[in-house]
């Protein structure tokens, strides 16, 4: 039997807003623990919660940039539950009526263009974390990060693979950094990913039972997972087994999951209306200020790319997809112009040392002047283009300017006509056989001849000089 | 006159002529403490070296040029209102040695006008109860009969500011909290507009409900006190835009052309016939005075005490979640896991009360009854507030006893559904957001009876009138003179 996965995404985003949801601590990432704190974030008694403005204008414009309908009416609710973690033992969040409803994003499949729908977008407050230092046999909170305002983003199970997920995810990050609603940094944890997951034969209307997965640190992990639980579920389906409901754990060493907890163990959270907190009403106004103050938007970024700058359309999708390349790509098209050139070195060197080095766009360790300054170093010939790609690798590891490195490790390229030209000599000398091949008619033989030149010249020499400096030389040889 | 007999108006007056100090009326007050509330028991907790700080501060002011309204006049606070640097217990084992380190926002109001704060009074744990017999750390007396309960949950600064022991003091009032206890020991008690008074620093109890207000032996020392402390706080989003300051001179311009509604529904069988007719007899005079007096229908009372039970006990259980034994609070020393450590600290820091309202409210708010009762129970407040609203169409206050009973002896309500029936008279109110006041209007067999004004939101200005004519005809209602 042919199986279909149906996947469903639940996406926490931290909001970029310099304060906190419910008081105006900062939401600086680290810092001292408990030092990011005040009476309210902490839920001390008598304290109370007001909302930051700010927190509910993020939401919409993620909201509308994710294609959402804005709720005029909204509140705030409480979600009953202890943990250490949450200070007040109930996260304020909202139940019934979100700030955001019904929206999409669109991702580019091999198939084509397809929609993925979004249930729901809503305002919450993060909890703090817990540090367990076993050692000690004791753990500890930090509260730094209670009250940083969170984006809840819920997707509709209109994913059927993993690959899906991935593009979906992708695609949903690009928006909120494009947006700047968020950073989306999964190592810090200001994006955080659960997503459910069930099988059902191909062609079957029905959903099978759902099992959610949760601990995935990273994009990879959550299409590893999505993989693995794929095929956990379609053998255990294909064996006539039931699948159970239940909230299982992504183990990342071992590449498996495992079961967490059933839906007998699921909480009840005991959701009810925050009474602290005021509805929240949104104007027709007030959306309206918001819609203009979106960004351009990744397809948009897209589209400009390919009509202003005659880039070529994959090479607009890759680069735009991630606002922190995009930005740079264009930081550099701005200095140094002619697009083509610059996407090159983004489509080539750059995403690959990214990759290797497992590195993120925003921390890219060169800049935009230096990464043109390397490209006028090829247009002045003081380097070979392959010289070139070197001087990248350099800079990309220790951030040094090319000049600099050009300098220190004396790669500059040999123009000189009287140097080259006594290197080429030497080889002409050194290799009768290929001038004899040459000179019988062996076109190719030239080819050989140049590649001992630059060999001689540790590949300093300026090739297109070689090229014509053999071939004068050989000239010579035949005319005599 | 003794220092301690004189009101808040009177003190500042006195403070302001430059006929007494700060530090002789605080003196005069701590002594006055220490020598009744041995018998009373109000106080939890007596500031006496930051109170006499506090008035030599209010004197050193006083000399500088400074006037403000309630500079260096003593007032005491319920110990669940946060003070900070001070203990604020809520009467509670689970907050016995909890010390905030903020100010309410009213404390920190009283403060800029100059209050010095003597202490904090007891209550029922957690503002839960009406007779203060809830407290975890000691026994409240009626002034009027030590034999009696003070009512609750403000039983302390009801019975402080009854006792003469300070002229004013602060309360919270969630289903009568206020009212009810100043009922019973014979003072003035406002419980304002929900949204009037901040509560920042008010230790939740039922977030929708909750609401702060003033104790005083007249109509006008409240007025005066709301001048201090109402008005909007950007540290509440429940508190409401835009202040009103009371002509302390109109508190008194009487209730000619006023037009009254009674209740019926709040004059019915469970209701005492010497509390009633003290009331009728207080109203039959205000007629007297030129007041229109009707009686009307709430037809939906009858629902309120239920759904107040419901909403209060909801909002508690979420609310006293917090109380985990994590961060501060009560810890128990033995636990297995971090369950067993939430059960034990939990179970050895909360009174029997308390656990039941929490039992109560996670029950109502859980999967499968939420819609039966919490839902319900919305729907019904809104259904009362309806009431109110067609009343007020007719009517500018309505009238009613505060609570069924005169006070009551200690132990006689060992039913809690007994209890519960105390504040049948005041939940509405709280339900409804409206402001009320209950106001002395007679004795009946030796101890006060409280007359309840229930007003328009945000009308606090025509309570005062209604409650100042009650209590000028009324008389001179004092422990001491009985």
């Amino acid at each position: 039997m042919d199986f279909e996965a149906v996947i469903g995404l639940e996406v926490h985003a931290e909001l970029l807003t310099k304060s906190k949801i419910f008081c105006g601590c900062t939401t600086e990432f680290g810092g001292q623990p408990n030092t990011h704190c005040c009476p309210v974030c902490l839920g001390l008694p008598g304290t109370l919660p007001v909302l930051n403005r700010r927190t509910v204008e993020y939401t919409i414009m993620a909201g509308l940039a994710l294609n959402c309908t804005i709720s005029k009416f909204s509140k705030m609710d409480r979600k009953n539950y202890f943990y250490p973690d949450l200070p007040k033992a109930y996260q304020i969040s909202q139940y019934d009526l979100p700030l955001c409803r019904e929206g999409y994003v669109e991702i580019e499949t091999e198939q084509g263009i397809k929609k993925i729908g979004i249930i729901r977008a809503h305002l919450e407050e993060d909890a703090g974390k817990l540090i367990h230092e076993e050692s000690e046999g004791s753990s500890f909170v930090d509260y730094n990060r209670t009250g940083v305002p969170l984006i809840e983003i819920v997707s509709y199970p209109d994913m059927r693979t993993p690959e899906e997920a991935r593009l979906y995810l992708t695609k949903l990050k690009s928006i909120l950094e494009y947006t700047e609603v968020s950073d989306c940094k999964m190592q810090e944890g200001s994006l955080r990913v659960d997503t459910n997951i069930s099988v059902r034969p191909k062609g079957s209307e029905e959903f099978g039972t759902k099992v959610e997965l949760k601990n995935l640190s990273s994009f990879r992990a959550v299409y590893k997972a999505l993989e693995y639980e794929f095929k956990r579920q379609s053998d255990a389906v294909g064996r006539g087994e039931k699948i159970a409901q239940e909230t299982r754990r992504w183990d990342e060493a071992k590449g498996i999951t495992i079961p967490m907890r059933s839906k007998e163990e699921a909480h009840d959270y005991r959701y009810f209306p925050e009474p602290d907190i005021v509805p929240i009403e949104v104007t027709d106004e007030w959306i309206e200020e918001i819609r203009k103050k979106i960004p351009e938007l990744p397809h948009q970024k897209k589209e400009r790319f390919v009509r202003d700058m005659d880039l070529p359309v994959y090479d607009a999708g890759v680069i735009t997809a991630d606002k922190a390349l995009s930005d740079f790509f264009e930081r550099c098209v701005g200095i140094y112009g002619n697009p083509k050139t610059i996407s090159n070195w983004v489509m080539g060197e750059i995403l690959r040392s990214m990759k290797e080095s497992e590195i993120d766009s925003a921390d890219i360790p060169i800049s935009p002047e230096q990464l043109v300054r390397l490209q006028k170093l090829v247009d002045d010939s003081v380097i070979s283009i392959s010289m070139g790609k070197k001087v990248f690798d350099s800079m990309f590891k220790t951030g040094k300017d090319p000049e600099v490195i050009v300098k220190e490790e004396g790669l500059s390229q040999i123009s000189d006509e009287d140097t080259l030209r006594a290197v080429i000599l030497k080889v002409i000398d050194n290799n009768p056989k290929s001038v004899a091949d040459y000179m019988g008619g062996k076109e190719k033989a030239i080819g050989f001849l140049v590649g001992q030149a630059m060999k001689e010249t540790r590949g300093k020499a300026n090739p297109q000089m070689v090229n014509e400096l053999v071939r004068e030389e050989l000239n010579k040889i035949n005319k005599n | 006159m003794e220092l301690y007999e004189y009101g808040v108006c009177e003190l500042a007056s006195l403070l302001k002529k430059g006929e007494v100090s700060s530090s002789q009326i605080t003196r005069a007050l701590l002594d006055r403490i220490e020598t009744r509330d041995k018998d009373v028991g109000a106080f939890l907790y007596v500031d006496r070296e930051g109170a006499l700080k506090a008035a030599d501060e209010a004197d050193k002011a006083r000399k500088d040029g400074r006037d403000e309204p309630l500079l260096g006049v003593p007032i005491a606070v319920k110990d669940n209102i946060c003070t900070k640097g001070t203990k604020t217990t809520c009467a509670s084992k689970m907050l016995e040695d909890f010390v905030p380190p903020y100010d309410a926002t009213v404390v920190k109001r009283l403060k800029q006008a100059g209050a010095v704060i003597v202490g904090k009074t007891n209550m029922d744990e957690f503002a839960m109860g009406s007779s203060t017999e809830n407290s975890a750390f000691k026994k409240t007396a009626n002034p009027w009969d030590y034999g009696k309960v003070p009512g609750g949950s403000s039983g302390g600064s009801a019975a402080c500011v009854a006792a003469s022991e300070v002229p004013a003091a602060l309360g919270s009032d969630t289903g009568g909290s206020i009212r009810q206890p100043a009922s019973f020991c014979g003072a003035v008690g406002l419980k304002p507009t929900y949204g009037r008074i901040s509560r920042y620093g008010l230790v939740a109890f039922a977030s929708s409900l909750d609401q702060i207000g003033p104790f005083a032996r007249n109509v006008q020392d409240v007025a005066l006190l709301m001048n201090v402390m109402a008005g909007p706080d950007e540290l509440d989003s429940t508190s409401a835009p835009g202040k009103e300051i009371y002509d302390l001179n109109s508190v008194k311009s009487g209730v000619r052309g006023l037009k009254i509604g009674l209740p019926k529904e709040y004059f019915g069988e469970g209701v005492s016939a010497e509390v009633k007719d003290t009331v009728y007899g207080a109203v039959k005079k205000l007629e007297k005075l030129g007041a229109v007096v009707e009686q009307t229908s709430l037809p939906y009372s009858g629902y309120a005490l239920a759904a107040y039970y419901i909403i209060s006990s909801a909002e508690a259980s979420s609310n006293l979640a917090r109380y985990d034994g994590i961060r501060y609070g009560h810890r128990a020393e033995k636990f297995d896991d971090l369950t067993d450590l939430y059960a034990r600290s939990r179970s050895e820091g909360f009174g029997k009360e308390v656990k039941r309202r929490i039992m109560l409210g996670t029950y109502v708010l859980s999967a499968g009854y939420y819609d039966a009762y919490y839902k319900k129970a919305l729907e019904v407040r809104t259904l009362i507030k309806n009431d109110f609203d067609r009343a007020f169409e007719k009517y500018d206050v309505l009238i009613s006893p505060t609570s069924p009973t005169v006070a009551f002896g200690f132990g006689e309500k060992s039913d809690p559904l007994e209890m519960y029936l105390a504040d049948i008279l005041t939940v509405p109110v709280n339900i409804a957001g409206l402001p009320a006041v209950s106001v002395p209007c007679g004795l009946a067999g030796g101890l006060p009876v409280g007359l309840q004004i229930i007003g328009r939101p945000f009308d606090e200005k025509t309570l005062f009138k209604g409650a100042d004519a009650v209590l000028q005809t009324a008389g001179k209602l004092r422990p001491e003179v009985r």
